[in-house]
């Protein structure tokens, strides 16, 4: 109710303000037959945000300071004599006991005279209140709406105004995109430092076991040696790699180069359908069909292949990959100019030539810059790691024996009872960490490639 | 011009003398009968039939859109590489027919070279982009005879004085006449016979034009020149038969004098005076 009371006040006046801008650019052109400076949309515009923007501070710092000030104001309704026989947690409940009844929702148990009256008091004060924000919120608006209205003038530069503006929301918007990433880094950091107060950080970082004591209340915590997950991580996305790389960008190139009309325009969104599919799906693949298939293909040739080891897991997230890279690719391709080509093919060389000697080296720095994409992505995956992994965190060296790896073990030691206070769950923002500058460290690079490659051919 | 003498590797008569001699009087290198082209279901060439004299330059001109680029490119087949296109009828090259299914394209494209209206050097280093033909097409034995290859290359296209100390330097630093002269020198630095030009100085300053023309004139005494050109005085400079084109159509082909001084044709005299084009 509130707030669509206040969302129409915002409403009728910003209409009010567009209209008053709107008649006096308006009447302005027609009036003094002189050149004015601006169209009447953007006096509109300008006188518009001086209304609103006054009306909107009143309301935030209501939204601030509102809280603590009704807070005071229930602690004055409530007798001296009660007031000092209650510790913190006994006032915090009585105030939402006089909240309640102010609200009219009713509480448990039987109702002190006092609380009823506090209640009634509330309640009264919050309309006023609220009616006193609403008016002051108005009162502002419209005061600096008249001031805007006398500004505008012929030579008055609402458009640049008005420009300005509009650079500062921008601003404000890539500010937040910014500030969430610190935010999010900082809390990682904040809650990782409290993980290294429990685990020396040399233990966690060169540690080789990986076993955890979840159960345990104080004394003993358990090994968090970071390698096996590493070594799970490095394994499954090199894998990965192997699989996507030369089969996403050979059916890039193919597609790009090769493939007739008619074949491209149902190849491509078929691939794509490929990057839809949902990871878990491509979990349930792995256990169900590509593990036991590299199980019995290992054992026809005498190897011990696992059924949940890091080479099922790795092979499907390479096929998962593989859209990523050969839609990007594809596209990289296409971007090289024509004239390229032609010039390979008027000095007689054949399409294969074509490709690798002028094609691929043209498109380099795009191509790598995918091929780090995907890598970031296969790092992070997790569904399809729970699934066809096996989930055991020990240091081995068999690629067709089970890992774990770093996401995994995150969601293992997240997931159930916890309670951040020790280090079986506040290991989790360490790893977090360590995966966030993996990503990070890839991103870079990938970067410093594709400058040095630019300048190089630019 | 000392650049451009003192090898004769790629030359390929050496009987040659530098006084012209009457067109009349050379052998016809190219010979194109009823060639038409077709993009989807547009036609852009309607039968075009045209002799091109061995060790001349020819000249092609016409309006915008009239075909020449594409009749360029039906000589070295470059027209394969575009979806949609339709070549018909017969071009020969030393009567041998070029569109005839067991032929080459690759080797072909080898024989008849081209040079783009935009320059588009490989973003590859100097050295490189002019040895590139070579190296596809295994001309060089040695690492020293690649260094002949290339620098003889360079020499006649008239660049050798600019970057012989910068061969190592990608290509695509080059201003926009010296990649352009970069690319004559990798065109002709895999030998061949014939070498097809599209507007090669339409990016081109006076100067740079200037040395290009110069060039087109030595290099006529070796090879064979097609050149596709929007400056009627470029076509009366360097050109000896001279061409017309309008709207798809050959309408006037003959000796460059006679078609600037005295054309038959009424469309050819107006384009030539400026009044349709
Ligand atoms: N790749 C293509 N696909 C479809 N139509 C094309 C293609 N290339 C050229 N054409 C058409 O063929 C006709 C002849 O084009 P062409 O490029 O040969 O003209 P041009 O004489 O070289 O013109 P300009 O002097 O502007 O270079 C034009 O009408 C053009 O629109
Ligand atoms: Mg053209």
């Amino acid at each position: 109710m509130n707030s669509l009371i206040i969302a129409a006040l915002l409403l009728v006046l910003l209409g009010l303000a567009y209209q008053t801008g709107w008649a006096r650019g308006g009447a302005l052109a027609t009036a003094t037959g002189t050149k004015v400076h601006s169209r009447p949309q953007y006096h509109a515009s300008y006188v518009a945000v001086w209304t609103l923007v006054p009306a909107l501070i009143v309301l935030l710092l209501w939204a601030v300071f509102g809280g603590g000030i009704t807070l005071n104001f229930i602690r004055e309704q409530i007798p001296a004599d009660v007031l000092a026989g209650l510790d913190a947690n006994g006032l915090n409940a009585l105030v939402a006991r006089i909240h309640a009844l102010a609200s009219g929702y009713g509480v448990v148990g039987e109702i002190q005279p006092y609380e009823a009256a506090a209640g009634n008091a509330l309640r009264s004060f919050q309309f006023i209140t609220f009616l006193g924000v609403v008016a002051a919120a108005a009162v502002a608006g419209l005061g600096a709406m008249l001031y805007a209205r006398s500004r505008i003038t012929a030579r008055h530069r609402a458009r640049n105004a008005v420009e300005r503006v509009i650079g500062f929301v921008l601003f404000a918007c890539s500010a937040i995109a910014i500030l969430t990433t610190a935010g999010i880094v900082a809390s990682l950091l904040t809650e990782a430092i409290k993980f290294f107060t429990f685990i020396n950080p040399l233990d966690f970082f060169f540690g080789t076991v990986w076993a955890p004591n979840n159960a345990a209340t104080g004394g003993d915590y358990g090994k968090y040696g970071l390698l096996p997950l590493l070594m799970g991580t490095l394994m499954i996305t090199v894998i990965a790699m192997c699989v996507a790389v030369p089969v996403g960008l050979m059916a890039a190139i193919y597609l790009s180069q090769y493939a007739p009309r008619q074949l491209r325009a149902v190849a491509k969104p078929i691939i794509e359908i490929l990057a839809g599919i949902p990871t878990i799906v491509f979990g349930f693949f792995a256990l169900v069909t590509v593990g036991p298939f590299l199980r019995d293909i290992g054992a026809a040739v005498g190897l011990n292949i696992n059924a949940t080891s890091a080479l099922t897991a790795g092979v499907v997230m390479g096929i998962m990959i593989i859209p990523f890279v050969s839609s990007l690719s594809d596209d990289i391709l296409n971007q090289v100019p024509r004239t390229l080509r032609d010039g390979a093919y008027g000095l007689g060389a054949t399409q294969s030539e074509t490709i690798r000697s002028v094609l691929l080296p043209a498109a380099l720095p795009g191509i790598v810059g995918a091929f780090l994409l995907a890598v970031s992505r296969a790092v992070g995956e997790t569904m399809i790691v729970v699934l066809a992994a096996g989930n055991s965190p020990v240091l081995r060296g068999s690629i067709f024996e089970p890992v774990a790896t770093i996401t995994v073990s995150i969601v293992n030691q997240l997931t159930g009872d916890t309670d951040f206070a020790g280090p079986q769950s506040l290991v989790g923002f360490a790893l977090g960490l360590t995966l966030f500058v993996i990503t990070l460290g890839l991103n870079i690079f990938a970067l410093y490639i594709v400058r040095r490659f630019r300048e190089q051919y630019e | 011009m000392d650049t451009l003498t003192g090898n004769t590797r790629v030359t390929q008569s050496p009987d040659v003398t530098s006084t012209p001699v009457e067109l009349s009087k050379r052998t016809t290198r190219l010979t194109a009968r009823d060639v038409t082209v077709h993009y989807g279901s547009k036609q852009a060439l309607h039968g075009i039939s045209i002799d091109i004299p061995d060790r001349a330059v020819t000249s092609f001109i016409g309006p915008s859109g009239c075909g020449k680029s594409t009749f360029l490119r039906c000589i070295n087949r470059m027209n394969d590489t575009i979806e949609g296109a339709k070549v018909g009828g017969t071009i020969k090259l030393d009567g041998e027919d070029i569109y005839d299914p067991s032929l080459d394209v690759v080797e072909l494209r080898a024989r008849i070279g081209m040079v783009f209206q935009k320059p588009n050097p490989f973003p590859k280093s100097i050295y490189d982009n002019v040895a590139y033909g070579p190296r596809i097409h295994g001309l060089a034995r040695s690492r020293a005879e690649m260094d002949e290859i290339v620098h003889s290359s360079l020499r006649k296209a008239g660049l050798w004085q600019e970057v012989k100390d910068r061969l190592a330097e990608p290509g695509t630093g080059l201003s926009g006449g010296q990649q352009q002269r970069l690319c004559i020198a990798r065109a002709i630095a895999v030998s061949p016979e014939v070498i097809l030009m599209d507007e090669p100085c339409s990016a081109l300053d006076p100067i740079a034009t200037a040395i290009i023309e110069e060039l087109i004139d030595e290099l006529r005494e070796n090879y064979t020149i097609v050149i596709v050109t929007h400056s009627m005085q470029q076509a009366a400079r360097v050109s000896q038969k001279t061409a017309f084109f309008h709207l798809g159509n050959l309408v006037e082909e003959g000796n460059t004098s006679d078609i600037f001084t005295n054309p038959r044709n009424k469309q050819t005299q107006d384009y030539i005076t400026g009044r349709i084009g």
